[in-house]
């Protein structure tokens, strides 16, 4: 039943630890190996994703099956072509994929083998962040298994198709997670973005054509291909398909991460899941889907949790782990966290991003301190407008910064000023 | 005592060639082959640098704009234990400012310090992705969350014991 309602974590037991090969074929697992490489065509595969409406999972919200259907078509064994797994889960507030890393690990095995039959890959790298040891261990482990089984290697069930798996663990920056950055990174070099055209799907690791799928977008797609497009779609409320992964961090009772049908209301999410507030706090805002997203308040905990509500109400779902700021924390103290957070990990590339965000942050901490005058907010709101709009650097690194930023000099417009003519944190940092 | 300035083993020149074989280019086997070293001396140093940068065909300045670009491939020596405090925004809401100050206090050193007996070294890290257990931090490879200033102290108790 679980299976049904929660494809995602129906087979995660902690207490168990993850399922080895035999406990997950038992439950379900390797039935859409076994009838995808055997029944259906790279090109059916693609065309079924994409009716599912399964969007990208680590935050931009791509058609997963769109994103797919600009690889060239020769068969794997024509073309070198790489299917990478988004593993590097750095957005600050973030920690979604790790439960589906350490609790399930075949099950991101399988999807990449879905995903790479599809895009005719024969090769496929995990690109795994370094702070992961746990979710590394378990995954190596499951890897050979499924080598030493047959589900991955040469001509897999006798398909004909050949795929095998290379776990990269990476060192720890940020930018690793943007997809070019990420190939670049794979490649030995700093791992700056890439301008694009050429995009990854023509032009990625080493020249070669490669898709960059989110580790929760993966694991849906052993369940599509089991169930359907109309059944995954049907497990939304709203536009999108399936199910989502949910988290809520902050001073709630109960912060932790939820399966839940994708298009959940927020205030269900903070209220039921997350058990609301701890007794003493208010909810005074919240960064919807990590740190790279806009502030919402009050007034917006009803929209859905989906793609289109959340860019409605001014924001963006992202990853979908909401942080909360409550009523006894300053919103002021917290963009400035943030702010350092960005500039030290703007990777220098573009002018405006390494230099506008370390000037940020010199604002934000001279305010915080006491120092700060009125004209620091229209500076701010300044590199709010200039940096927050895409196309002026490589990557959305900047804008992801100003979103905070921007949206929290209108939200907290009162607190700011307070801070300015008070010469202070009137709600210095209570811990 | 180190063994910074001693030449990279045998077996582990070996290895290094075999990851940077396995790779399509040698020079895609760059971060493993740091890692490695790291692994087994703590830190990266400049010697073991330009051996590393010869095994994969790499220049050393090259290759040490990728080893100074991650925060955790250190160029500096580390403490026998390394510490990675989350100065992240979940875990700043949660009061990591307040561990930090205890540790400050407690060991004697700031962020980016080592205590003079080389035990423990503190760093800041960005967001480990245990925001559930806000506060968290990383001790070498084990994950600690919902961590107060008396699990602290228990912690930097048996770090040092363990180091004695």
């Amino acid at each position: 039943m679980n299976l049904a309602v929660r494809p995602l974590t129906a087979m995660i037991d902690p207490e168990a630890g993850p399922p080895d090969c035999a406990t997950y074929e038992q439950r379900g697992g390797w039935q859409a190996t076994r009838r995808t490489l055997n029944g259906l065509a790279p090109g059916e595969v693609i065309d079924i994703v994409t009716r599912s409406r399964l969007r990208g999972r680590g935050g931009a919200g791509f058609g997963t099956g769109q994103k797919w259907s600009f690889v060239p078509k020769e068969p794997a064994s024509e073309r070198r072509k790489y299917l990478i797994a988004n593993a590097d889960e750095m957005e600050p507030g973030t920690f979604k994929d790790r439960w589906l890393l350490e609790g399930n690990p075949l099950q991101l095995i399988e999807g990449m083998l879905l995903a790479a039959y599809a895009i005719q890959a024969g090769h496929g790298v995990v690109f795994l962040r370094g702070e992961y040891h746990l979710a590394c261990q378990r995954l190596e482990r499951a890897i050979s298994e499924a080598r030493s089984r047959g589900w991955l290697g040469e001509n897999i069930l006798g398909s004909g198709f050949s795929f095998d798996i290379h776990v990269h663990s990476g060192a720890g920056r940020y930018i690793c997670g943007e997809e070019t950055a990420l190939l670049t990174a794979l490649e030995g070099r700093r791992a700056t973005p890439r301008s694009k055209p050429p995009f990854p799907q023509t032009g990625g690791l080493w020249g070669a054509p490669s898709v960059v799928n989110n580790v929760e977008t993966l694991c849906n797609l052993p369940h599509i291909l089991v169930n359907g497009p109309e059944w995954f779609v049907g497990l939304g409320t709203g536009g999108d398909g399936g199910t989502k992964l949910y988290g809520v961090s902050g001073r709630v009772r109960r912060p932790g991460a939820w399966e839940l049908p994708i298009g959940t209301p927020l205030r269900q999410i903070i209220e039921d899941h997350a058990g609301g507030m701890r007794p003493g706090y208010e909810l005074r805002a919240l960064l919807p889907g990590g740190a790279s997203t806009a502030f919402l308040d009050v007034t917006s905990l009803d929209i859905a949790m989906d793609y289109g509500s959340v860019e409605k109400a001014g924001s963006r779902l992202g990853t979908g782990t909401a942080i909360i700021l409550d009523d006894r924390t300053c919103p002021v103290g917290m963009i400035l966290n943030l702010e350092h957070f960005f500039a030290q990990e703007s990777c220098g590339w573009c002018t405006p991003c390494r230099e506008g965000l370390p000037w940020v942050e010199r604002l934000l901490a001279a305010i915080e301190e006491g120092t700060g005058e009125h004209d620091d907010l229209d500076q701010l709101a300044r590199h709010g407008r200039m940096l927050g709009m895409p196309g002026r650097t490589f990557c959305a690194h900047a804008p992801g910064a100003m979103a905070p930023l921007a949206s929290g000099l209108k939200l907290f417009a009162e607190d700011f000023a307070a801070h300015i003519t008070r010469r202070g944190c009137p709600l210095r940092h209570a811990a | 005592m180190s063994t910074a300035d001693h030449p990279l083993p045998v077996p582990m020149q070996t290895e290094i060639l075999a990851l940077a074989k396995a790779e399509l280019r040698p020079r895609g086997a760059a971060i493993a082959a740091l890692r490695l070293v790291q692994a087994r001396f703590r830190w990266i140093s400049t010697p073991h640098l330009r051996e590393v940068a010869r095994l994969l065909d790499m220049s050393p300045d090259d290759l040490d704009g990728i080893a100074t670009y991650y925060n955790l491939l250190f160029r500096k020596p580390v403490g026998h234990h390394v510490i990675l405090l989350c100065d992240s925004v979940s875990c700043w809401i949660m009061g990591r400012e307040r561990l930090c100050a205890h540790l400050r206090e407690t060991l004697g050193i700031r962020p980016g310090e080592t205590t003079p007996d080389g035990a423990i070294t503190l760093l800041p890290t960005v967001c480990i992705g245990h925001c559930d257990h806000a506060p968290a931090m990383l001790v070498d490879e084990s994950l600690h969350g919902d961590v107060d200033v008396k699990h602290l102290d228990r912690i930097t108790d048996s770090l040092r014991e363990s180091h004695r």
